[in-house]
């Protein structure tokens, strides 16, 4: 039969192949999800600015050389010193100790549930780990000065450890991120198709050997990424480095002496009344900046890293 | 006709001389029947596996029941009847893959030359190295095809060159001349006939005794389903091989002896519990079965 024979055949009722009614609410829904995309789009936007227009006063009147490469902090001390160098080593310092702690204690943990713990094991502990994430920061920073720095660290090492110090901040900031590696290299084991592992068991790999060449690598992306992660929170991570860490810049790698982060001045100068547009206030917008830009940097390499390793298994 | 029940049911008919095959196997799977069988006996095959009674459960419901026959040494045995009938199961008891099934428990006896596969001392993963696996999908893992195939041997610590190994797995699998160009790109770019080509390359590389293959060709077009039975026919004279199969005519294309397994509701009627129907020569089951319920599923008038 063809189609003109079709057409002309009697009693076929009309066919209409357009909407029944308008569907205005996929409309509405659009425009919302559009708006929600742009006012984080937005938000981002407009602090990065204000970022960049602060930083440009700033470096108006410090030389970018002397910000950025010298070695005396003391912005608000007569003469005053604009040189950044021991905050930013005092950042790196704390995020570097952190990792230390956290990529050891939150990928165990992470291989642990997703591939050794039985079902009920793992419904148990990973919210309770989850939980973890959710403890105040300050709670972190007294239990490091109260608890930490004293019963543990200086019971262990005596009097190098002052009590406020570098290593206590940066263990506990370690810990704090615990959760962050772990939960998030959890997802990205638990989803390596179970078929990988049994074709790895099935020629006679162990447990170990399947877990650290066939999961481990498959879910490699994830994990980078749950350390980026945890290396930005180490880094953005405030309460903690400013209650034991205590506030006095440090030039040097003294990990059992006070020292200063980043975020650690910004939150504590900005706290006192500051006038706007005082030199303390500038400061804090630069340091602010240059603070965003290292971590975008880092945030750049990993998801170039996690591009070129990542093993795509479907 | 009579005759024939009777010796089936004393003893498993010997065979010819080992290596000689049936016509039936590469032709038509209509062709010469009982009597075909008398002038092609072969030596009596030793048993590469025992099943006596095997009963595995996932948590409390039995998934199959009362498996009971053996699979000769350097045969083809294959494993057909309607899904959910526990072939998949059943195969996977065989390397102990189901351990790794929390809650999957084996009952009865697995016997691999003799010994207990279940028996407390039995270490799963030295039996793996031994019986080795190829599943209905393709599972190469994301690394490049020269680490595919290096990956069991590495496991083990087998000594020798590596890219022999390599080499002579892909030649053995009969790939090496589409891939020898490309060892180092992710397996992931062959085609899934050639993935499931590469995971039997990977299976050999470890020089294992058993083959388990569980459907190994149902994701794969007619092409490549052909390829891997020619590969099958091949490796049968080296390996014992077991093979889970929905595709009758495959069956009765590769395999020597065939187990055909239905599904039947068990008594309050409320769980469906595999069992073996019929196991022998695989052109007794698809010319000459004794039971209708066989007859009836290879003659496609169920299932
Ligand atoms: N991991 C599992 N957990 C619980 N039940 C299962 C599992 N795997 C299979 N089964 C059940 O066991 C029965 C047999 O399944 P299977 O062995 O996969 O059959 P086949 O391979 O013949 O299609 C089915 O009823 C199925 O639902
Ligand atoms: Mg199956």
């Amino acid at each position: 039969m063809d189609a003109s024979a079709r057409a002309e055949a009697p009693g076929r009722p009309e066919i209409s192949l357009r909407a029944a009614r308008p569907r205005y609410g996929e409309k509405i829904i659009k425009g919302l999800l559009v708006l929600a995309a742009f006012v984080s789009v937005l938000t981002t936007t407009g602090i990065v600015l204000s970022l960049i227009e602060e930083t440009i006063v700033f470096l108006g009147d410090v030389p970018v050389g002397d910000f950025l490469f010298g070695t005396e902090w003391a912005p608000l001390f007569n003469p005053p010193s604009f040189g950044v160098l021991p905050l930013v080593t005092g950042t790196l310092v704390v995020g570097a100790i952190a990792m230390l702690v956290a990529t050891p204690l939150g990928l165990g943990a992470a291989i642990y549930l997703s591939e050794y713990a039985r079902p009920g094991v793992r419904k148990t502990i990973k919210p309770i780990l989850e939980l973890l994430a959710g403890v105040p920061t300050i709670v972190f920073g007294y239990f490091a000065l109260t608890f930490f720095t004293p019963e543990i660290l200086q019971a262990l090492f005596g009097n190098s450890i002052q009590i406020f110090n570098a290593l206590s901040a940066g263990i506990i900031v370690g810990f704090l991120v615990i959760p962050t590696v772990a939960s998030i290299s959890e997802d990205a084991m638990s989803a390596v198709p179970q078929s990988l592992r049994e074709g790895a068991f099935g020629l006679g790999g162990s447990k170990l050997q399947v877990t650290t060449r066939v999961v481990f690598p498959a879910a490699l992306s994830g994990i980078v990424a749950s350390l980026v992660l945890a290396m930005s929170r180490a880094v953005g991570e405030t309460m903690v480095v400013m209650i034991a860490g205590g506030l006095q810049p440090q030039w040097g790698l003294n990990l059992g002496q006070s020292m200063e982060t980043m975020t650690a001045f910004i939150a504590n100068t900005g706290k006192g009344d500051i006038a706007t547009g005082s030199i303390a206030y500038k400061t804090v917008f630069a340091v602010g900046m240059l603070l965003f830009l290292i971590t975008l940097v880092m945030n750049l390499f990993s998801i170039r890293f996690v591009r070129k390793y990542r093993q795509v298994y479907e | 006709m009579t005759d024939e029940r009777q010796e089936r049911q004393r003893e498993v008919p010997e065979r010819g001389a080992p290596g000689v095959r049936l016509d039936v196997h590469h032709g038509d799977s209509a062709a010469p029947g009982v009597e075909g069988v008398e002038p092609k006996l072969r030596a009596q095959r030793e048993a590469v596996f025992s099943l006596k009674e095997v009963t595995v459960r996932y948590g409390t419901k039995p998934a199959v029941r009362d498996i009971t026959f053996d699979i000769g040494e350097t045969e083809i045995t294959a494993l057909i009847g309607p899904s959910g009938c526990g072939k998949s199961t059943l195969i996977r008891c065989l390397n102990r893959m189901n351990d790794l099934i929390p809650g999957a428990a084996v009952g009865g006896r697995v016997l691999y030359h003799g010994h207990d596969l279940y028996a407390a001392d039995v270490d799963p993963v030295e039996v793996r190295k031994r019986i080795g696996m190829v599943f209905q999908k393709p599972n190469p893992f994301p690394k490049s095809i020269y680490d595919n195939i290096a990956f069991g041997p590495r496991v083990l610590g087998m000594e020798g060159d590596m890219d022999e190994i390599v080499e002579r797995a892909l030649r053995h699998a009969v790939l090496w001349d589409e891939v020898k160009d490309r060892l180092k790109t992710n397996a992931f770019g062959m085609s899934g006939g050639q993935q499931q080509r590469l995971c039997i390359a990977r299976a050999l590389a470890v020089e294992p005794d058993v083959i388990l293959m569980d459907e190994p060709c149902s994701a794969l077009d007619p092409i490549s389903t052909g390829k891997i039975e020619d590969l099958m026919l091949d490796l049968e004279n080296e390996y014992s091989i077991v093979i889970v199969t929905h595709n009758m005519q495959q069956a009765a294309r590769v395999s020597d002896k065939t187990a055909f397994f239905t599904v039947e509701l068990d008594e309050d009627e409320k769980h469906r519990t595999g069992r073996v129907v019929e196991f022998d020569h695989t052109e007794k089951i698809f010319t000459n079965p004794s039971d209708p319920r066989t007859e009836a599923y290879v003659t496609g008038k169920v299932g």
